[in-house]
């Protein structure tokens, strides 16, 4: 007993002051459009198809990177014959629609030598970010407070994304000291933090476990899974895909999975204290 | 004798109907006939275990469908795959699981995936399907597109057995739990706090990993093997790997073996940490929880640190790994294991110094060693209930021959005895790390050999790996392009989840948290 108390004196504290801002050596893809000529080896190599390469016309050709569906392996930065694809360091990217991890550029192509020559970073469709957050805020006005009631969901994941989750628990992260409670019923919920993908024998749980929130309750999604399905797919046999294919989605965080740092950062953002940062 | 007699012999077979693939992999081509019979002679007079048991589909090609059963074999030393056609006409094939009870929920999946019903199997009721799925859709067929929409059957629930008597009534748990876990459902018939049985009820994570699998490259498939259970990324694509790397004939460069050594090890290191402050957890004891989940976010930061990914992901390559250590990171990592495993020890201690902890653990959970050998119960879990098996002693890969281990095994069977395999398992993989530090300092740059894009034709491997959960098994096999034809994966936890519903009753539902993080089975390595 003793011992104990004496080792814990010794040990101190552990928690981090201030969890966010970390810089990771790997973190999301980053595009330099402006040295990109298209050639589509990105998208070849892109396991979930994160990456899309498309030809509207025989003039104009797309490329778009999205970060719900990136897990970060690198083969689009070791595969871009250009070296125009970099790896950024940070970590706490989140936001409240699919589209706003996306960034598109076109290219326009030059009909005598067939090179596509950058045009221009297109504008996402759908709302802003500071649009999303007025949304959000209008949905819970107010109420959720200081503290959050969180209920995690696993509708299919690896458990890779849960392991993360687990972290932002123990004594480094310490999620409680934010006022961020995981609470062991959906009834006792704000938050409903789901990881995915949501698999055909999970759906239902998810949904039912949705039912069983009070309102106003806030949906975030959590890792590529969770965001877009990821490796999985969207509508195989067995996985129906992203989160908000069954649900209203208000939060995502992806990655794979997502840093305890970019968990937190969601949940934040699912109270209304911070505002979502994508790309 | 060459091997092949040798094992003709053993097997009571012509040495013509046995080849080796390639080192250590044997396969005896026979007649659907003739399986339960040389299933009986290889359990009985070799000794064999049962690691996987899956069904592949040729298309339209005659007959059709062959069923295969992968044996791990002590003497000759290796895998025997016994591979016999069915005839898809007859929608059936023959059972082993009354006598080799592991092959239980294999051939029932079987059932599930192709339609292929085990004869005379003593449950052959569906264990991947839902009740909601139809009759008569089987989707790894390869009539059946992955991207097949299937509806949901209207109707009753699962029936569970009835519980009859005064006081006794069933608890229903999950599939969404109230920690941050993976989701299932358990089903307990109790009389009182007593829990008379348990019905597990799983594949709510089934996400067609298998299926996915099939016509993708095998670059993007070391992705998709990173995501068949999170907390095992470096063991199941090295599986993975492995059964590419037999399939192309690509040898590893040494120093790659070695870091794929160190990787596996310290994902061993993480989760075996991770299980033990789980089980303090679970038991209300937080003080060595809270250092424990220190010691574990510690281990991880150091995987950041040296490799820039916290669960390992990425550092695995088909023909080698994707990352080094340098001089400088090696003496972190030596550093860091020192210092680690000062302060392990003494969480070891204090957990099992503490009247009030080991109350609630010792004798709670008693899986018998001959439930557990009946049971084909493997890895981790059998050591703690004095089967003596690991692959890395029994089926060396990647070096692990010219490393000096033990492997260390308990009889208890109960939640101690698989704690305490942990905490020893720990003690042999910082050693083990070292000796792969010394292997690594001495040997060439080179990380990664050349595997070719295209893999040989019709063609198979079978891969392994003891990960920290126990063996897992990835078998491959290739189409007339070259191209993955079919993936069986193989998770420690498929085989062991049966043996939990026999570790649980007689204990208090209280219990069950801990006996069931004891096991730390992966719902989505199982589920797929």
């Amino acid at each position: 007993m003793f011992s104990i108390l004496a080792r814990s004196l010794k040990t101190g504290v552990l928690t981090e002051a201030n969890p966010f801002g970390t810089q990771a050596r790997f973190g999301f893809p980053a595009i330099d459009f402006s040295r990109c000529t298209a050639c589509d080896a990105c998208a070849q190599v892109c396991p979930t198809g994160a990456i899309q390469a498309t030809a509207a016309s025989a003039a104009v050709k797309t490329v778009s990177l999205s970060y719900a569906a990136c897990i970060q392996c690198r083969e689009c930065v070791v595969g871009c014959p250009e070296q125009a694809i970099g790896v950024s360091s940070d970590v706490e990217i989140a936001s409240y629609t699919r589209q706003q991890l996306a960034r598109t550029a076109s290219f326009d192509v030059d009909p005598a030598t067939g090179r596509s020559i950058f045009r221009r970073v297109e504008v996402q469709p759908g709302p802003t970010l500071e649009e999303s957050a007025a949304r959000l805020r209008e949905t819970i006005r107010g109420r959720l407070g200081r503290s959050l009631h969180v209920r995690q969901v696993d509708a299919g994941s690896c458990n890779g994304c849960e392991l993360e989750i687990a972290a932002t628990t123990n004594p480094v992260y310490d999620l409680e000291r934010f006022g961020i409670h995981l609470v062991a019923s959906p009834r006792h919920a704000d938050v409903l933090l789901v990881t995915g993908p949501v698999t055909r024998n999970m759906e239902i749980a998810l949904q039912r476990t949705y039912d069983a929130a009070p309102d106003p309750r806030v949906v975030v999604a959590v890792g590529a899974c969770g965001c877009s399905g990821g490796l999985f797919g969207e509508g195989t046999y067995a996985s129906v895909g992203g989160v908000d294919r069954v649900l209203p989605v208000d939060v995502y965080v992806p990655g794979c999975p997502p840093r305890p740092q970019a968990i937190l950062n969601g949940l934040l953002i699912a109270m209304d204290i911070r505002q979502a940062r994508s790309a | 004798m060459t091997t092949i007699e040798t094992l003709s012999a053993a097997l009571g077979v012509q040495p013509w109907s046995l080849r080796e693939r390639a080192r250590d992999e044997f396969v005896l081509e026979t007649e659907a006939a003739a399986l339960p019979a040389l299933a009986d002679r290889i359990a009985s007079a070799m000794g064999g275990r049962l690691m996987s048991l899956f069904a592949t589909d040729a298309g339209g090609d005659a007959p059709r469908f062959s069923v295969h059963h992968i044996w791990s074999l002590s003497s000759p030393r290796g895998f025997l795959r016994v591979v016999a056609p069915i005839d898809g006409a007859a929608g059936t094939c023959p059972s082993i699981a009354a006598a080799h009870p592991s092959a239980n929920w294999f051939e029932r999946e079987v059932m599930d995936f192709f339609g292929l019903v085990p004869l005379a199997h003593p449950n052959p009721v569906r264990v991947a399907h839902h009740d909601d799925w139809p009759d008569g859709v089987w989707p790894l067929r390869k009539d059946v597109p992955g991207g097949l929409p299937v509806a949901r059957v209207q109707g009753d629930f699962h029936p569970f057995r009835p519980v009859t008597g005064e006081g006794v009534f069933q608890v229903p748990v999950g599939p969404v739990h109230a920690g941050v876990i993976e989701p299932g459902h358990f089903r307990f018939g109790v009389a009182g706090e007593p829990v008379l049985y348990l019905q597990v009820r799983l594949f709510y994570v089934h996400k067609g990993i298998e299926k996915r699998f099939e016509g993708m490259p095998w670059r993007a498939g070391l992705f998709l093997a990173e995501s068949i259970s999170g907390d095992t990324s470096v063991g199941h694509p090295l599986a993975y790997a492995h059964a590419i790397e037999r399939l192309a004939g690509v040898s590893v460069p040494p120093r790659a073996q070695a870091l794929r050594v160190i990787l596996l090890e310290l994902e061993r290191l993480y989760n075996h940490t991770a299980d033990i402050g789980a089980i303090a957890t679970d038991v209300a004891f937080t003080v060595p929880a809270s250092r424990a989940q220190a010691l574990r976010e510690n281990l991880v930061r150091l995987n950041d640190d040296l490799f820039g990914t916290r669960l390992l992901r990425g550092t695995i390559a088909v023909g080698g790994v994707k990352c080094d250590l340098p001089p400088a990171a090696r003496d972190r990592l030596r550093t860091h294991l020192r210092v680690f495993q000062k302060a392990f020890d003494e969480l070891v201690r204090l957990l099992i110094d503490a009247g009030t902890f080991t109350d609630r653990v010792d004798g709670t959970g008693i899986l018998s060693t001959q439930a557990a050998r009946d049971l084909g119960v493997v890895g981790m879990v059998a050591r703690a209930s004095g089967v003596d098996a690991d692959f890395r002693r029994d089926h060396p890969f990647d070096g692990y021959e010219t490393l000096r281990f033990t492997v260390p095994v308990e009889e208890g069977g109960d939640v101690r005895a698989r704690l305490m395999v942990r905490a020893r398992e720990v003690e042999q993989s910082l050693s083990i790390v070292q000796q792969a530090l010394d292997v690594l300092a001495g040997s060439p740059e080179t990380l990664i050999a050349a595997v070719p894009e295209q893999l040989p034709s019709r063609s198979s491997a079978l891969g392994w790996v003891e990960a920290w959960r126990g063996p897992i098994t990835h078998w491959i096999s290739t189409d007339t392009d070259g191209v993955i034809d079919r993936v069986k994966v193989t998770d420690p936890s498929f085989l062991n989840w049966p043996a939990l519903v026999h570790a649980v009753p007689g204990n208090i539902i209280p219990d069950f948290p801990v006996i069931n993080k004891s096991f730390n089975l992966s719902y989505s390595g199982n589920d797929r």
